[in-house]
């Protein structure tokens, strides 16, 4: 059959400065640059172009320019050129439409819509560069209340608290599967965490038994399809997330599609190689509430009530009501994914169209734990597009104790979200198992970039906080008047828990 | 860094219930008692013990959960949802019915139910052998997988009911229909869905297979693979390994390794 698919970018080569070194076509992984030794020249085959960059950024001549299609079909709002491209594939494959990354389109973010406060006059504010601001977060349950003894003239704390993470900065590395990344990218944030004091979340693919060391820094997560989980594997980690969902794809099941299952993979996940690895849309042992309790202090006994358990749903219509039931269940931490949570691979329908933003979620779950009483029982982490420092404030204003950061760390390290990790090419050899192109992922590299990130993220929050003459990441907290919205309605602001900017 | 707050995480134990150790066999009284000081008590006496007895268990949850040593434990009684998860080196006879989630995510080890077992035997079990005497429930060995000389053997006796084997990656699901009357058929529907690897072979009539999975007949090497299983199987149980091989055994297996490959673009 005849595709009728256009190719989605041109790629444009500046003949006056190409110098025909031919490392645009070794670094492209899509077969797009090729040589035409009978005409001595670089020529491009646009169609397999995804824009990823990598050929304009290793052109040592900067020879490269890639750019949208500039042919377009007639302009069209609702029929657009997406929208087209989409039907047509379908049309000749018959196929659901995978697709990388989170959610693409210009709506749903929050963000942008709140603003911070700052301290004048009145209150003052503190300044970052010569007073100490706390930045340290314990995740984890916190006790109703506090019992002391007075023992020969001591204080002494008689409370048994409930096992803690201590992170030093309030920005965790979200999950990413061994798998749909490979062993160096997993390096790289092992090291990371362990360097900045925080940790890495290694996704539901298992963990390779050389990151074992770096275990004190690792949440290791247990998913449905139970890839890479045993005894071993379950006490190494600092702590155990349960992955009921993810905010790319809530309500379906994990998949690694077969080209990434090679051979490392296949021994780590237990399964053959080049098939498909998947995870069922449900844990089959959880059904409801009580079942994932029972999965919960499954966890607990088998790691000796020594870690905090937690549970990762993707934010959905109802979060608040089921984060509840998640306290009430025994987790020790909630996780909530938004809709711009990112991933391998999901179906592009799902990622663009179920789901709710983390900001709403996360407000309303934050309120409904405090209405209820419950909210020191559980620690939340929010992720799912956190892009900047001033989300992380936003996010533990509105009442998150920590965020996860998943896409901003990978962009650290190379990506550009092109969307095409479920085809397992990534040219920055992120999202590829592919044993020669994971060699363009320097470890100590990526570790440094994903240090730099979040020491320079750490200086911004600082300068925030100070700026609103807080000294105390804890304070901050759930801290909502520090917000104020801008351009929201009244059922906006009243679910945000925000005033409008001016009141 | 991360484990700066005193824990103790477990329950001290104010009323342990009367635990006897002779000759190095620990004997529990489980009556009253909460799982979680049960499961102290195993943890406590299994790597110095060489057998626990355990009597009297009413449902206590997670018998043997997260063991990871060569002990051999005996049940007395019914033991609680979740027994033997994430189980890694023990042995648990169950000397009655055991509930739903036998075996969940087992590493290694053996459990062997003189009775019958609820929903979910095995899920992602990853290696070692399950033996159910009698029936067991929905969505047996579901999610099983298998790497190389790590292959987890699970045996039901009697029959299964729907999802048998679903998303099966690996290892080997046996059901030997022992407890249907005769000409009786396995009710068990949509047998192998999803399956990707490893095998199930099923003796007596299955009548709905998933559209992933096939059934076929048996081939040499196949009886070779069963024999032994059947064997360790009948030992337990006293069965004659001769009347059981003499049914019809079929084997069902993965149409293709990648069901799946076909649904996206």
């Amino acid at each position: 059959m005849k595709s009728y698919i256009e190719p989605e970018f041109i790629v444009k080569r500046d003949y006056e400065k190409c110098v025909k070194c031919k490392v645009c076509i070794n670094e492209c992984t899509y077969g797009v640059h090729y040589y035409d030794d009978k005409n001595d020249i670089i020529r491009s085959r646009d169609e397999n172009c995804v824009n990823c960059h990598r050929c304009v950024v290793f052109c040592p001549t900067k020879a490269i320019t890639i750019e949208k299609n500039p042919t377009q079909y007639t302009e069209n709002s609702h029929w657009t050129r997406e929208v087209i491209t989409s039907i047509k594939r379908q049309a000749e494959t018959g196929g659901a439409i995978l697709t990388g990354m989170g959610c693409d389109k210009p709506y749903y973010t929050y963000w942008d819509k709140i603003l911070l406060n700052a301290s004048q006059v009145t209150n003052p504010s503190i300044d970052p560069l010569r007073e100490p601001i706390e930045l340290r977060t314990y995740l984890g349950a916190k006790p109703d209340k506090l019992e002391l003894e007075l023992e020969n003239g001591e204080v002494l704390l008689k409370t048994k608290l409930a096992p803690q993470l201590c992170a030093e900065v309030p920005i965790l590395f979200a999950a990413v599967s061994y798998g749909a990344v490979n062993f160096n990218v997993h390096l790289a944030l092992a090291r990371a965490a362990a360097e900045l004091g925080t940790f890495m979340n290694c996704g539901e693919g298992g963990l390779d038994k050389r990151l074992y060391r770096y275990g004190d820094h690792i949440i290791v997560q247990v998913a449905s399809g139970r890839f890479g989980v045993n005894p071993e594997y379950l006490n190494v980690g600092a702590a155990i997330e349960i992955k009921i969902g993810q905010g790319a794809k809530p309500g379906i099941g994990g998949h690694l599609p077969g080209e990434k299952v090679t051979q490392e993979i296949a021994q780590i996940r237990m399964i053959p190689v080049g098939t498909d690895a998947l995870s069922p849309a449900p844990h089959h042992d959880i059904y409801s509430i009580e079942d994932l309790r029972q999965l919960i202090y499954a966890l607990k006994e088998a790691t000796d009530y020594t870690k905090p358990v937690a549970v990762k749903i993707a934010a959905v219509h109802n979060s608040a009501a089921i984060a509840s039931g998640i306290a009430r269940a025994g987790a020790d931490i909630i996780v909530l994914d938004g809709v711009r949570g990112a991933t391998g691979a999901a179906p592009k329908v799902i990622r663009d169209n179920v789901g709710i933003p983390i900001e709403l979620a996360l407000a309303s779950v934050d309120q409904r734990l405090r209405d209820e009483g419950i909210r020191n029982r559980v620690s939340i982490i929010v992720s799912g597009g956190i892009r900047s420092s001033a989300d992380v404030v936003k996010a533990i204003a509105l009442g998150a104790d920590a965020v996860y950061i998943g896409t901003a760390a990978l962009v650290a390290i190379g990506c550009t979200l092109c969307q095409k990790c479920y085809t397992g090419k990534c040219p920055w050899g992120i999202t590829t198992t592919d044993p020669q192109i994971s060699k363009r992922l320097d470890p100590d590299v990526a570790a440094k970039r994903l240090i730099n990130l979040v020491r320079a993220w750490s200086i911004e929050i600082k300068e925030m906080l100070g700026a609103m003459g807080i000294n105390a990441i804890e304070s901050l907290r759930g801290n909502r008047e520090q917000l104020r919205g801008v351009g929201l309605t009244d059922t906006e602001l009243k679910i945000l828990g925000i005033k409008m900017a001016g009141e | 860094m991360n484990r700066e707050f005193s824990h103790e995480g477990r329950k001290t134990l104010d009323a342990p219930g009367p635990v006897m150790i002779n000759n190095g066999v620990v004997t529990i009284n489980a009556a009253n008692m909460h799982y979680r000081d049960l499961n102290l008590l195993l943890k406590t006496h299994s790597n110095l013990a060489k057998r626990i007895n355990i009597y009297n268990v009413y449902g206590q949850r997670y018998i043997g959960t997260g063991l990871r040593n060569n002990v051999e434990i005996h049940v007395y009684g019914t033991p609680g949802n979740d027994l033997a998860a994430f189980m890694d080196g023990p042995t648990i006879y169950v000397h009655g019915n055991a509930q739903d989630g036998v075996g969940n995510t087992m590493n290694s080890g053996k459990v062997v139910v003189y009775g019958c077992a609820g929903d979910v035997v095995g899920y992602a079990m990853r290696g070692g052998r399950i033996f159910i005497r009698d029936d067991a429930g929905y969505r047996v060995g579901i999610h099983m997988k298998e790497y190389g000389e790590q292959k987890p053997v699970i045996v039901i006796g009697g029959t299964a009911q729907d999802f048998l084997g679903e998303y099966m990656a690996g290892g080997i699901l046996v059901v030997l229909g022992l407890t249907l009357s005769h000409g009786e058929t396995h009710k068990a529907k949509f047998v192998g869905t999803g399956m990707h690897g490893g095998i199930i072979y099923i003796r007596g009539q299955v009548t709905h297979v998933g559209k992933e999975a096939k059934i076929t007949e048996l081939e040499e090497n196949d009886v070779a693979l069963l024999k032994p299983i059947i064997e360790e199987f009948c030992s337990y149980f006293n069965f004659n390994i001769d009347e059981v091989l003499a049914g019809e055994f079929k084997k069902i297996v993965p149409l293709s390794t990648r069901p799946y490959g076909k649904l996206y673009t």
